[in-house]
């Protein structure tokens, strides 16, 4: 018999299931290894059919959510998560941050139709996780890797590495070095093929936090390139919010101005900001960043700098 | 040997005669920012009066009107990627119809490689990298494909950045050997010598002048001021022969708070030469590329043994690269795997600085090191 396969739908926006849908040629060649049983977005609809693997796409945000989930547990041998959304919370988990309440208040003229947990939390949260997929969306090679490597009867393993070493085997300029853009490759997990910083844009941490991710240096960093604390915040408040590493970060640097109070690492920020580098060469760049969330804060940043208090001057012997 | 000058414009010839070898001639380009090497056809693609600024995590590249082609120093890779390759498949698995499996070695096909605009650093580091690649009891054949008949055709660091010190491990700034040919850069043209019999065969393509005093006096003061310009020192040989005994300093964990543990030092140092083995099996699973790729100390990959991580903290790591390149080299390749190029400064994301870092592990003023 050929392995069941099931891929689910929680709160998403479909994208990493498109992982499956685009891969063309190799979709085909799916379909004549494993029998694909349920999958509502191709077309096969059989929620509770018995799987050897079960892929989860999407959050869990609601009552319902986590009973499906639960069932999907008890149908299922193996189950993997698939992308940001379930394996982190994803974008939607943004609304945790904030009082959930009021916002559907806000927007709904009956709010009381609206049924949601009040959090939207990873799925790992609620069952039992076998393997987990990351990315936004996630990188199809990788999924039909885990696919190959269970059809092998081998438990799936992808690189731990960071973007950064994606980034120099492809032979990008590092953009935070040679344009002062706040990328968050260094701590993120590749897995992408570092396509942002291949165009000279910054690394959004759409993999999550990799293996050794030091946020708090990175985040230091970030503040010396010019960063406001609420522009590091919102670096690491973004795809992968509810990662534990970033969502401590994206706090520290949210709840205050003086980060290095509230953050329980107060020394590594201080160390940081002393030793390392040349915040006032990176001042003039903040300005041509492409970013427009960041841009209002750029401004204001300089000011807060020691004019001329270069690193070469604080290193050379 | 004989020095020769050629005029400004006498790099076209150096060009032409190479490509006309046969070469696949890669030469330094304004790339995306900074200064990288790229097949080149004609002169007019050198990064003609462009300077570089560079601070440890920061490189920016400028245009200051200088008549010079080479007037900057190192940017990130040079020629590494091009002689051991950031990724590349070494064999590939077939089954056939009965399940048989046959291994097929990737074939070695290119065009003999040049290089024009090394630098003496890189010099050093192909040296280091042959030792590694081709003077073990295993030659690499890929390596090894890609070296034989390469051509190097070196300049003079006549612009070193605040972040080089290839004066202090003795690599540079003026090459000492390995070279087929080697220029200095003046402001009206080139000095030139050859190194070897293929560098002379090429020379003598070339229209040249005899060198004047005058020049040959410029080239001796341009080369002792790019020494002079060096800010930077390693700890001496004696003094970071003490590097092992430190495995339980404190300064490991000081160092480990700020380095974000990325590997970017590892993947711009022109002689790190770690690898991981990867297999890409295709979805049918009947047949499988098996490639190595880049690997580096930083990663969880490089130190898993049977099941078990044995670096698992950034503290660790970093003592590993260290002590490996400023120490153990020493023992295995018979001298330290630093050229002094000081990519690893520049190109950390978080400007940590290996010369100040291996002073504080063996007490060494830095600014005493040689």
């Amino acid at each position: 018999m050929k392995p069941r396969i099931a891929v689910h739908k929680f709160s998403s926006c479909d994208g990493c299931q498109l992982a499956f849908i685009n891969a063309g040629p190799d979709l085909l060649k799916l379909g004549s290894l494993v029998d694909i049983l349920h999958f509502a977005e191709a077309g096969m609809c059989d929620e509770e059919a018995e799987v050897e693997i079960a892929f989860i796409e999407g959050s869990v945000s609601t009552p319902h959510e986590i009973e499906r989930a639960h069932k999907v547990r008890e149908k299922s041998a193996m189950v993997i998560t698939l992308g940001a959304c379930a394996t982190s919370g994803g974008l939607q988990a943004l609304r945790n941050l904030h009082d959930q309440d009021a916002w559907i208040a806000g927007v709904y003229a009956s709010p009381e139709y609206i049924e949601t947990l009040p959090e939207a939390r990873p799925v790992s949260d609620f069952i039992k996780v076998d393997f987990e997929v990351w990315g936004c969306p996630v990188n199809p090679a990788q999924v039909f890797a885990v696919v190959r490597s269970l059809l092998f009867g081998a438990a799936p393993s992808l690189p731990e590495e960071k973007v950064c070493l994606e980034c120099k085997r492809r032979g990008t300029v590092c953009t935070l070095v040679s344009k002062g853009v706040a990328c968050l490759g260094p701590v993120t997990k590749g897995g992408c093929g570092a396509i942002c910083p291949a165009i000279g844009r910054d690394c959004f941490a759409c993999f999550g936090p990799a293996e050794a991710a030091n946020t708090g240096t990175l985040a230091n960093r970030l503040h010396g390139l010019g960063l406001q604390p609420e522009a590091v915040a919102r670096r690491f408040a973004f795809i992968n919010n509810n990662a534990p590493e970033f969502l401590a970060e994206a706090r520290a640097w949210r709840d205050s101005h003086e980060p290095d109070k509230s953050h329980g690492r107060g020394d590594s920020h201080e160390r940081a900001d002393s030793h390392e580098r040349a915040d006032s060469h990176e001042r003039a760049d903040s300005h041509e960043r492409g970013d427009s969330h960041e841009r209002g804060d750029s401004h204001e940043r300089g000011d807060s700098h020691e004019p001329g208090k270069s690193h070469e001057q604080e290193q050379q012997p | 040997m004989q020095r020769r000058f050629i005029p400004r414009q006498g790099l076209e010839p150096l060009i032409r005669q190479t490509l006309d070898a046969g070469y696949r001639l890669h030469a330094p380009q304004s790339t995306d920012g900074a200064i990288l090497y790229r097949p080149i056809h004609h002169s007019g693609q050198l990064p003609w009066g462009l300077h570089d600024h560079q601070a440890p995590g920061h490189y920016r590249l400028l245009d200051n009107g200088s008549p010079r082609a080479f007037a900057w120093a190192t940017g990130p890779q040079a020629l590494k990627p091009l002689l051991f390759r950031p990724s590349e498949p070494i064999w590939t698995l077939d089954l056939d119809s009965d399940g048989r499996p046959s291994f097929i070695g990737a074939a070695h096909t290119e065009a003999p490689l040049a290089l024009l605009g090394l630098r003496p650093c890189d010099l050093a580091a192909l040296a280091l990298q042959d030792a590694h690649f081709l003077h073990g009891p295993y030659p690499d054949p890929a390596y090894a494909a890609r070296r034989r008949g390469l051509l190097t055709i070196a300049v003079n660091c006549s612009h070193p950045a605040a972040t080089c010190f290839c004066a202090a491990t003795g690599d540079g700034p003026n090459a000492q050997g390995g070279y087929d040919l080697l220029l200095d850069e003046l402001d009206d043209g080139y000095l030139i010598e050859s190194g070897s019999a293929v560098g002379k065969t090429l020379l003598d393509r070339l229209d040249t002048l005899p060198a004047t005093d005058m020049q040959l006096e410029a080239m001796a003061t341009q080369r002792a001021s790019a020494v002079r310009a060096q800010q930077r020192k390693l700890p001496n040989a004696e003094q970071l022969a003490r590097l092992p005994a430190q495995h339980d300093h404190p300064h490991w964990a000081e160092v480990a708070e700020r380095c974000l543990a990325c590997g970017n030092c590892t993947a711009v140092c022109p002689t790190c030469f770690c690898h991981a083995h990867r297999e890409t099996p295709a979805l049918d699973g009947q047949s499988s590329v098996h490639s190595r790729e880049w690997d580096s100390c930083f990663t969880s990959g490089h130190s898993y043994l049977h099941g078990h991580v044995v670096h698992t903290t950034t503290r660790e790591r970093y003592r590993q690269w260290l002590t490996h390149k400023l120490a153990g080299w020493v023992e295995q390749y018979g001298r330290s795997g630093c050229v002094g190029c000081g990519r690893c400064i520049t190109w950390c994301p978080v400007g940590i600085d290996l010369t100040v870092e291996s002073a504080a592990l063996v007490d060494a003023n830095p600014a005493q090191g040689e």
